[in-house]
């Protein structure tokens, strides 16, 4: 699959007879550079454009429902309900919405979208555009787990962390992989900041390009990040089928909790979703 | 993704190459008739007066609270020093001025006045923005009680809408008074314009996001108060500014009952509901006025006392004696008061009724000769009201001498308090309420200088004098 290409063309041909003609060819097979690998995977294998209003496409589509084990690991605050209050297509995007409400025990309801037993794959490119929610405690996130977590249990089934954010750092996400001897506080994580803009602004592109022995972390064109064994202190798991999440977490060990300025509801959009081999 | 970069710098040297080229073929009218631009300068102090900057203290302030020191500074050559003085300081009781640049500029790519600052201790700066040109102020942005402190902070102070400032003087400006009585240094560097793009989520307000209701008539006149925009920004807290009322685009639902002007003065007209709304930049502003109007008030015929035996506070009919203020916003009460004007009578409308204090200290009213206080009231208020009257004597040593706790007199004072009879008030009527000068005051009225409403009731009034 690693099919990284080192040439980089840039050819100016310049012809004239009384005119000018001016034709650019660039090339955008692929590169390498000192520190890092690109692969390009192209075949598009599986996307959510979410053109159909109402609730996501149950082929591809399940629900975390309430609050799973001590708020999802995380001592999370939030409900998670398939109500289309908290998750709905419309208007071309899927719409995440978290509220803060009394439900079930809860004081924020919100939405968790996973793609287990539905799609899971080993490599490729897993690419979402987005627009994030703000403030304090909110905690969106685009990620993926080993598809053997039932069998294989968390850390050792892994989890690839595309994109984590944190609504009172609206500039910055983080990429990040959890693995056995590397989970939680140990995880091997790296940010990326926008020098002048925000997540919460306009839509951004976040994905992973990942083969064999290697994941590279991107926002929009700029690659920021590269994880392989080396990096890793502990076994390399990424080397088999993982399944998609998507959701907003409110509160938890990540973000705290929202405060009095926290603005409610929060609307987390999402453009699409594409996977490529 | 990377290469992008490396590929940038031959594309824009072809691209301009060929806008030059094309350029050549064809003349575009457009060029002709763009109109003039004031200049777009961003910086107003980096280590000097930008080009144009002047600087202008308040009156009152220390003239020379400001100086450029060439010692203290976060970068470069000079900052901007500015010493506040102690209490008493002849030279002046507080540092303030104005940072102008007459010429105008054209502020609209930016979206926030950003400096650094830091100063001799921890300190509170009062106010502290742009938009201040000693004109109309037509834009001006206020950042109150700015904490500051003695390591060199950056601070943001967002433009509350941009494109609302392609002509604007007022630079910069601030006001602070002494800490707890003592002067002190602050500094600021690297004051400029900047566009950041992280100033988001404008979040404007009027009333401070208050959903009021108001019982009102014609005549009534109010100005929006509370107008404030709040953004986050990049490091994820909310700073909120107190903006001007050209900021916003104010609406009423029904201009037949209310009408609003650009300036955020809202205007009854007609009987009816109406809410009052308002925009800034696009966006929603928090809070409301929703009125309900009883329409048309028909006045009372005039007193007919004779003026001899009178001493009028506040009367069409009389001349008034001096009063200091007929709303002391004393701590605690939650008082408004409007001034409403109906076919050339003067009236005073208090809203939000809880206690409101009236006074007259300069000089205070000997009222020895007279026996009543009088007052006209009209309310719709259509609960019956508790409602209670106090007049006070400030006694020989010439100041009010009130216990903090019960707001009662204390010293030298003597006051009454009246409590007007349940049934006496009714909704849509003028009463009128005579008071006897008798009880704790009657041998002590000759230095009245303090009226107290106290109750929960929103009322007119008119016609407040004392007589015989």
């Amino acid at each position: 699959m690693n099919t990284a290409n080192p040439s980089k063309i840039n050819r100016l041909i310049l012809a004239g007879s009384g005119l000018l003609f001016v034709l650019l060819c660039f090339s955008f097979l692929g590169c390498t550079d000192d520190t890092q690998k690109v692969t390009n995977f192209n075949t598009l294998v599986m996307k959510d454009e979410f053109s159909t209003p109402g609730a996501p496409n149950t082929a591809l589509w399940n629900y975390d429902i309430g609050t799973g084990q001590n708020g999802w690991g995380n001592n999370e605050l939030q409900f998670y309900t398939d109500r289309s209050k908290n998750v709905t297509v419309q208007n071309g995007y899927l719409v995440i919405t978290a509220h803060k409400e009394s439900f079930n025990g809860s004081s924020y309801t919100s939405a968790r979208l996973v793609t287990k037993g539905k799609f899971d794959q080993a490599y490729g490119r897993f690419e979402t555009r987005m627009r994030l929610p703000w403030g304090q405690g909110m905690w969106p996130a685009f990620w993926m787990l080993g598809a053997d977590i039932d069998t294989n249990p968390w850390p050792a089934a892994g989890e690839i962390d595309i994109m984590e954010f944190r609504g009172q750092n609206p500039s910055t996400i983080l990429g990040t992989v959890h693995g056995p001897g590397y989970s939680a506080g140990q995880s091997i994580s790296k940010s990326y900041t926008l020098k002048d803009g925000r997540f919460d602004t306009d839509f951004h592109v976040f994905g992973v390009e990942w083969g064999p022995n290697y994941i590279n972390f991107y926002v929009d064109n700029v690659l920021y990040n590269q994880i392989t064994p080396a990096n890793v202190t502990g076994k390399w798991v990424f080397n088999k089928p993982f399944y998609i999440l998507i959701n907003l977490a409110v509160g938890g060990n990540f973000v705290g909790s929202p405060n009095s300025e926290t603005v409610f509801p929060q609307t987390m959009l999402i453009d699409y979703i594409r996977v490529y081999k | 993704m990377k290469k992008m970069k490396t590929t940038n710098l031959t594309l824009a040297i072809l691209v301009g190459f060929m806008v030059v080229l094309l350029a050549g073929c064809k003349r575009n009218l457009s060029d002709d008739v763009e109109f003039a631009k004031f200049p777009n300068t961003p910086e107003v102090f980096i280590d000097g007066f930008s080009g144009g900057l002047q600087y202008f203290p308040f009156a009152g302030s220390k003239l020379n609270a400001f100086t450029v020191d060439t010692e203290t500074r976060y970068a470069g050559t000079a900052s901007m020093r500015f010493d506040v003085p102690n209490v008493g300081d002849p030279s002046g009781a507080y540092a303030g001025a104005i940072f102008p640049d007459n010429g105008g500029r054209d502020l609209s790519g930016f979206d926030a006045l950003t400096f650094y600052a830091k100063a001799s201790q921890s300190g509170t700066i009062n106010e502290i923005g742009f938009g201040n040109d000693f004109g109309e102020n037509k834009h001006l942005v206020t950042l109150s009680n700015m904490r500051i402190n003695t390591t060199w902070t950056k601070y943001i102070i967002p433009i509350p809408d941009p494109s609302q400032l392609s002509l604007e003087k007022g630079m910069f400006w601030y006001a602070e008074g002494p800490e707890n009585g003592n002067g002190y240094t602050f500094w600021i560097d690297e004051l400029k314009f900047e566009k950041l793009g992280t100033v988001a989520q404008p979040r404007p307000a009027i009333f401070n996001g208050e959903e009021k209701v108001e019982t009102s008539f014609i005549g009534v006149t109010s100005t929006i108060s509370g107008l404030t925009q709040t953004f986050n920004l990049a490091s994820g807290q909310n700073q909120t500014v107190a903006v001007a009322p050209a900021y916003f685009t104010f609406a009423s639902s029904n201009t037949n009952v209310a009408q609003v002007s650009e300036k955020g003065v809202v205007t009854i007209v007609g009987a009816g509901t109406a809410k009052i709304t308002a925009v800034l930049g696009g966006v929603r502003a928090k809070g409301s006025l929703s009125i309900t109007s009883a329409g048309a008030i028909t006045l009372l015929p005039p007193p007919n006392r004779l003026a001899a035996n009178v001493i009028s506070l506040f009367s069409n009919a009389y001349t008034n004696v001096p009063v200091d203020f007929f709303n002391g916003f004393y701590g605690g009460s939650t008082t408004q008061t409007a001034d409403v004007v109906i076919n050339n009578d003067n009236l005073k409308y208090y809203t939000q009724l809880n206690y409101v204090g009236i006074e007259f200290n300069n000089p205070a009213v000997n009222a020895t000769p007279m026996t009543f206080l009088h007052l006209d009231i009209w309310t719709n208020d259509s609960v019956t009201p508790n409602f209670q009257v106090k007049v006070r004597d400030r006694g020989a040593n010439g100041v009010l001498n009130t216990d903090v706790n019960t707001g009662g007199p204390t010293v030298d004072d003597k006051e009454i308090t009246y409590t007007v009879p349940v049934n006496s008030i009714i909704k849509g009527q003028w009463v009128s309420i005579d008071i006897p000068l008798t009880g704790n005051i009657a041998a002590q009225k000759n230095n009245l200088a303090q009226i107290v409403f106290v109750g929960n009731i929103n009322f007119l009034l008119d016609n407040l004098y004392f007589y015989k």
